[in-house]
């Protein structure tokens, strides 16, 4: 192994243009969780890192060592396969049950469940609830 | 042939994966790969999952290249919304979408593509009445979203596994 002083400068431009593009590409989905109104809304942002941001994250990382050990270092894609196949459950997962609690409370934001054996049961609260919104207005 | 490899597929997979993890291609590293992706096989198979049929390898490359670059584009406008928009997320909303394809493999497959590409997210699949609930970020268009989903990617995934 080479030490860090003998690295080509072209590769470190190019690594160092990786790895600042795929952070700056993570930090605009950071700044959607900020910047979107709602819930459903708010789920789009972080799959910006998930996607293009750790792509190019996992390149600059993937020449770097290749340079370095001069031979190619592929191994990177291992993330790469198991970050595309976990997120999207996550998100599913998340998204689901913020749909199944907005049904639940008779959200007239979301579409109502198609069949009755999707909808969820109504809380008994709801009616008091609403009861006790009455004085409010 | 098949009491040794019941899932092919799986066991290659297996085996790719340990020799990318040890970084070799040593004799000694594909043998050790092979007994442990084969004895994994073994595993299971005694859960009896149902096993995919692949029939157009050939369209599994075309399929993977055009997520990639849907991937990328999806990633350039939901940037753009985020940095550029007064207001973002003023235009998303949910639609609906009728689907033809019946095969778990490939609405497992479609839900994950769905997913990962920025600006959509995979909610509710009816497998009665055959309609998928989606979210989508920058819904200005429905019959767009239902072109790519169903033009791009079901077609292709029905031809893969149906």
């Amino acid at each position: 192994m080479t030490l860090a002083h003998d690295f080509p400068v072209w590769a470190a431009i190019l690594v160092a243009f990786f790895v600042l593009g795929g952070s700056a590409i993570t930090l605009v989905g950071s700044l959607g969780l900020l910047r979107l109104g709602t819930f459903y809304a708010r789920t789009h942002a972080p799959t910006l890192g998930a996607t293009m941001g750790m792509g190019t994250i996992l390149c600059g990382s993937a020449l770097y060592f290749s340079v370095l050990e001069t031979r190619p270092v592929v191994h990177e894609v291992l993330i790469a396969v198991f970050i595309t196949l976990t997120t999207p459950v996550t998100l599913m997962l998340l998204a689901r049950a913020a749909l199944y609690r907005d049904r639940a409370e008779g959200s007239p934001d979301v579409p109502a469940a198609e069949r009755m054996e999707e909808a969820p049961q109504r809380p008994e609260s709801a009616e008091n609830r609403s009861e006790h919104e009455e004085p409010a207005r | 042939m098949s009491w040794l490899l019941p899932y092919p597929l799986l066991t290659a997979a297996l085996l790719a994966l340990w020799l990318l993890l040890n970084q070799s291609v040593s004799p000694g590293q594909i043998i050790l790969g092979s007994v442990l992706a084969i004895l994994a096989a073994w595993m299971m198979a005694a859960l009896r999952p149902q096993k995919p049929r692949i029939r157009r390898p050939v369209a599994v490359f075309r399929l993977a290249g055009i997520v990639l670059v849907d991937i990328v584009r999806s990633n350039l406008a939901v940037g753009t919304i985020i940095l550029s928009a007064r207001k973002p997320g003023l235009n998303a909303g949910f639609m609906t979408i009728p689907l033809d394809m019946k095969s778990p493999q490939g609405l497992a497959v479609l839900s994950i593509i769905i997913t990962s590409t920025p600006g959509t997210i995979w909610l509710n699949y009816d497998a009665a009445k055959g309609t998928l609930l989606l979210h989508v970020l920058d819904l200005v268009d429905e019959t767009v979203w239902i072109r790519t989903i169903k033009g791009r990617y079901e077609r292709l995934l029905m031809e893969i596994f149906e």
